[in-house]
């Protein structure tokens, strides 16, 4: 009953969509203030009745209602109660019915916090909101309704993917879509504006605080998957390049673009029309993202549920929508004119060299993720583009921006002399340079991308620290004084400073050990200790495990016990390993079990993993920089919290 | 219960684990070299995973045929083109440069190098002329030091 009552409340919100798309961008044009006001109404409608079908659907996984198909395919009676409710987006169906939950959502908060802006912008922004809203729900009702019900429910679900059974991953889609899905407001600002045929300071002051959010969001949901990826794959890699964590990557790193040009909107009132395309292709690497994830076209370790013909319908959406906004972008951009004009010494110049490198390497990304379908459909050549190509072809490109990024966000604007600037920051670099001097003196291998990368941590750490005490004009008082804003430039610029540093201290430190090791054997490498106390079959509450224990030792001292595990799923007729990590500031012990040995004795493979904390510890810190910028005053006020003069 | 033991026996003696400690090398750097080359070389039967990272079958037989090669004396390059001729070129997770591979790797190089030059054509065509009337040293140094003013409070002052 409450199963049908939700579906016919998805079909009244498509066409509650429909309706205010058509509605509101309609009146904008005609000028009527009634047809627009209708804008927020429906949005509100819409948020209203996709929250209520959510609800139902969350309500079926938890009861276990396996006469809803999905809710039979996806889940079990014996699951813990955080994986049932995380079941509701674990599959096709229920994940685009969070993505449109998500996308209403924001409608609904440009609807309430939008009141200052300009009411013909307002309405517009929300037609077309609505728009991508009816595009998605039309693709959930016809082609994959979460509400179809099966004539003979089943006695029991048949549960879920083992390997997403955690907490890292249940977590990890509803960051990401709010991310994606928080790009679909800047679109709906951008398109708003090629409409108007006008962008100004304000535009970029109002379109600021949604991409913030978007990009903090993203940023959360990629770190939370890297990190599971790196707990529970079982070697503790953190980042594959997988086409799926391109999909998530390349959003984000236009978004990362848009945020800095929109700056200069807002300052300058210059790169208008760079700043729209940018929001276009923000929204449209997002939409490029779900169709690689849902359409499965290209595979890949994510690859849990995917349809190849669902595909077709987010390609027809994206195609409609971003090319639908790129037409308009072509039509109208030569009447968004520019003035005003900057030295090549400038900040304006510094975010153009930092729009250009992001927006390049996300071209290198997206060209090595599609790369195997083109040769394959034009050149007949089957091949594979893996962590290798990424590795050389993106970061040259974050290291010239690591490397511009202090001296760019210390520059003045307008017209600057690069020597001022840099005098201010002799202290970093002069820091950055003796880091990497001793890293190198200290280091056993000759590797240089630990010095290099530790150098340019240092340098945008020290970078940060500089300009926060230069604005506070060098009085500890006046740092608390300095707007949140500032802080949360730093806070973020420090944060990326973090994560290079980590990525790089990883990749080259790292020490490996693999051997057969004897119950109560203990084994020395790379300083530590580490010894195996026993290995002994456990049943967990849907699956099975051999579980080892070992102790790590700091000399002879014994440290707290940690667990290795190979489960083994019955449901899923699927095994997965834990591995034993002992969680460290300066570094991780990451311990898997393998087999038994004929001859005795388990096969051990244990890694030391220097500062891999610090990779997910610089991405919350990045996320907090953009939290402490949009909870700035100017952002709250621009967000139509309330009205300036 | 006892038959799932007994199946969970048999599933997981056959998942194995990446590096098997049978399979290294006693001479460190020559493993140290067949680690390397897995590293860039693709399970086959995999999701965009090498074959030092895999439990797959496959990716052990690769693994085994690496360290195969190296002991009867081959260098890295000969390793890596005998499971290209053997496996194909999807093997390689690093894509060589041949043919229409060149369009990947030029990909961003080309890109960033036809944008910076583009901006260059730009920025030179906006700049201001002068209409020919050079300053004064007076207005000259007027104009620096209003100049030097303003930088030391630009930002604010475009603040709303």
């Amino acid at each position: 009953m409450w199963i049908e009552t939700a579906h016919f409340g998805l079909t009244l919100a498509f066409f509650l969509a429909v309706l205010g798309c058509v509605v509101p961008l309609m009146g904008a044009s005609l000028a009527r203030r009634t047809w627009m006001e209708l804008g927020a109404v429906a949005a509100l409608g819409q948020a209203a009745l996709v929250l209520f079908a959510f609800g139902v659907l969350t309500q079926a996984f938890v009861t276990s209602d396996f006469s809803l198909r999905i809710v039979a395919v996806n889940s079990h009676t014996l699951k813990p109660m955080l994986y049932k409710v995380a079941g509701v987006w674990g599959n096709h169906e229920g994940s685009l019915l969070l993505w449109v939950l998500i996308l209403t959502a924001f409608a609904a908060a440009v609807a309430l916090l939008g009141r200052a802006l300009p009411t013909t912008l307002r309405a517009r922004v929300l037609g077309v909101q609505s728009a991508v809203t009816a595009a998605f729900l039309a693709f959930i009702l016809w082609t994959s309704n979460p509400f179809e019900r099966l004539p003979v429910p089943p006695f029991d679900g048949a549960g879920l993917n083992p390997l997403l059974q955690d907490p890292g991953l249940a977590f990890h889609p509803p960051f990401l879509y709010l991310g994606y899905v928080g790009l679909s407001v800047t679109f709906s600002f951008a398109v708003a504006a090629l409409l108007e045929a006008r962008v100004d300071a304000a535009w970029g002051r109002w379109v600021r605080p949604w991409t913030l959010a978007a990009w903090l969001f993203l940023t959360i949901g990629i770190a939370l998957g890297s990190w599971w990826a790196y707990y529970e794959l079982g070697w503790g890699g953190f980042w594959f390049w997988d086409p799926v964590e391109n999909a998530s990557f390349m959003p984000w790193l236009i978004a990362a673009a848009l945020l800095h040009s929109s700056i200069v909107v807002e300052k300058r009132e210059l790169l208008k029309a760079w700043t729209i395309l940018l929001a276009i292709l923000a929204f449209g690497f997002s939409l490029v993202g779900t169709f690689i994830v849902r359409s499965g076209v290209l595979t890949s370790v994510h690859a849990f549920a995917n349809d190849p013909e669902r595909g077709v319908w987010i390609l027809i959406i994206l195609c409609a929508f971003v090319g639908g906004a790129l037409v308009l972008f072509a039509w109208r951009a030569s009447a968004l004119e520019t003035r005003g004009v900057f030295s090549l010494v400038s900040r304006e110049s510094a975010l153009v060299a930092n729009n250009v490198l992001l927006a390049v390497s996300c071209f290198v990304v997206f060209v090595g993720t599609i790369w195997p379908l083109v040769a394959e459909m034009i050149f007949d050549r089957r091949l594979s583009v893996g962590p290798p190509f990424f590795d050389a072809a993106f970061t040259p490109f974050m290291v010239a921006l690591a490397v511009i990024l202090p001296v760019g966000s210390a520059i003045p604007w307008k017209r600057a002399t690069l020597g001022k600037t840099m005098r201010r920051l002799v202290p970093a670099l002069v820091l950055a340079l003796a880091f990497m001097g001793l890293a190198w003196s200290i280091q056993t291998n000759n590797s240089l991308l630990g010095p290099i990368g530790l150098a340019l941590g240092v340098w945008l750490v020290a970078g940060a620290a500089t300009e926060v005490f230069t604005r506070a004009a060098g009085r500890w008082s006046r740092l608390t004084r300095l707007p949140l804003a500032d802080w949360g430039k730093a806070t973020a610029h420090a944060g990326l400073g973090i994560t290079i540093f980590a990525v790089a201290a990883l990749t080259a430190w790292e020490v490996e050990d693999v051997r057969v090791m004897q119950i109560g054997e203990r084994v020395s490498f790379g300083g530590i200790g580490l010894e195996l106390r026993s290995v002994e079959n456990v049943q967990g509450p849907n699956f099975l495990s051999e579980k080892a224990t070992f102790v790590v030792f700091d000399g002879a001292n014994p440290r707290a016990p940690i667990f290795a595990e190979k489960r083994f799923y019955p449901v899923a007729g699927m095994p997965t390993t834990e591995a034993a990590i002992f969680n460290g500031v300066m570094r991780d012990i990451y311990v898997v079990i393998g087999d038994a040995q004929a001859g005795g004795g388990w096969a051990v493979r244990s890694f030391i993993k220097p500062f891999a904390n610090w990779i997910w510890a610089g991405a919350i810190i990045m996320a907090l920089g953009a939290l402490l910028s949009l909870l700035d005053r100017r952002h709250r006020v621009a967000a139509g919290a309330g009205r300036k003069p | 219960m006892k038959f799932l033991t007994f199946l969970a026996a048999i599933v997981l003696a056959g998942a194995s684990f990446a590096v098997e400690p049978s399979e290294v090398l006693d001479d460190p750097i020559l493993e140290e070299r067949a680690r390397s080359i897995s590293q860039s070389l693709r399970c086959l039967q995999c999701r965009n995973e090498s074959i030092d990272e895999s439990n797959a079958d496959i990716a052990q037989t690769l693994r085994v045929l690496v360290r195969d090669r190296l002991l009867a004396g081959d260098t890295d390059t000969e390793v890596v083109d005998f499971v290209v001729t053997r496996y194909g070129e999807y093997v390689l997770l690093r894509p060589n440069g041949r043919g229409a591979n060149l369009v990947l790797w030029l990909a961003g190089p080309v890109l960033f190098l036809v944008t910076v030059l583009g901006l260059w054509l730009v920025a030179k065509a906006a700049k201001p002329r002068s209409d020919g009337v050079p300053l004064t040293p007076q207005e000259e140094a007027a104009l620096q030091e209003l100049l030097a003013r303003g930088d030391e409070k630009g930002p604010e002052r475009h603040e709303v």
